[in-house]
């Protein structure tokens, strides 16, 4: 157990960090490695929560699809390298105050609801994660939004190939 | 391992990611403040799982990246067709439907 809660601070510590450098960042290209810093974290905290299936499309995903296209994006749109004016808008004082705010009614509830309530790791933890088990689930109990997702998506990327076609 | 560690990770990630949504100008790095957010549910949910030892949290994590994927697609569709007509993604220069 000791080892886990050791692992979960680093791991947490490293995610607030680049979350942190990902709304702080001055330079477009580094906003978009410390995303990656907080998504490879996220994956490794599911490896803790012993979804290994879940962590490993994770890295799939995110770190593989999603990050290339957020570099693309900043390719194509030719964000300026160094910055030349502020990233930020003039909301920065306010946006400060709302987050703080939020994270501190958010925090204050999750302790109200769940102080004291552990995660007990066991092997049967482990045989919950394994890919096996999530796709009998997904085909036998969650058929219909598993269709519905697919078709969501087939959807979303013709309609992004009809937005950004030159015509 | 307490429930809460990863809850309250997870409501930290989701508060950055509103700290960006407000205050960033540029549209891609809004795009990837939002990536922050439903990540944050992501840990959300995968925690739950692990803490009711069911596997729905884990499905509708899978379902959840799935969205992310397509929400991304579109919006950075958007953000190149806003290049395309105005030659900035700055968002305080994205302002003609304002009356």
């Amino acid at each position: 157990m000791v080892a886990q809660n050791v692992a979960f601070w680093i791991l947490a510590i490293a995610m607030a960090g680049a979350a942190i450098g990902v709304v702080r960042s001055q330079n477009v290209v580094h906003a978009a490695l410390y995303l990656v810093v907080v998504l490879a974290g996220a994956a490794a905290q599911f490896i803790l929560l012993a979804a290994e299936f879940v962590a490993w499309v994770q890295v799939l995903i995110y770190i593989g699809a999603i990050v290339i296209l957020f570099l693309f994006g900043i390719m194509l749109t030719r964000a300026p390298m160094r910055p030349e004016g502020s990233m930020d808008n003039s909301q920065r004082l306010a946006a400060a105050v709302v987050s703080l705010f939020l994270f501190g009614v958010i925090t204050a509830l999750f302790v109200d609801a769940y102080g004291g309530k552990e995660i007990k790791l066991s092997d049967d933890l482990v045989l919950i994660g394994r890919s096996s088990n999530i796709a009998s689930s997904i085909f036998r109990d969650y058929l219909v939004p598993f269709e519905v997702v697919s078709m969501l998506l087939l959807a979303a990327l013709v309609g992004a190939v009809v937005i950004a076609r030159r015509d | 391992m307490a429930l809460n560690n990863f809850l309250i990770l997870s409501a930290f990630l989701f508060c950055t990611g509103i700290y960006g949504v407000l205050a960033r100008k540029n549209a891609v790095l809004v795009l990837m403040s939002i990536e922050l957010m439903l990540n944050a549910v992501n840990i959300n949910l995968v925690a739950y799982s692990a803490f009711h030892k069911a596997v729905a949290g884990q499905v509708f994590a899978l379902f959840l990246i799935t969205i992310a994927a397509a929400e991304v697609g579109i919006g950075l569709a958007i953000v190149l067709l806003i290049y395309r007509n105005s030659h900035t993604v700055d968002l305080d220069d994205a302002d003609q439907l304002k009356g």
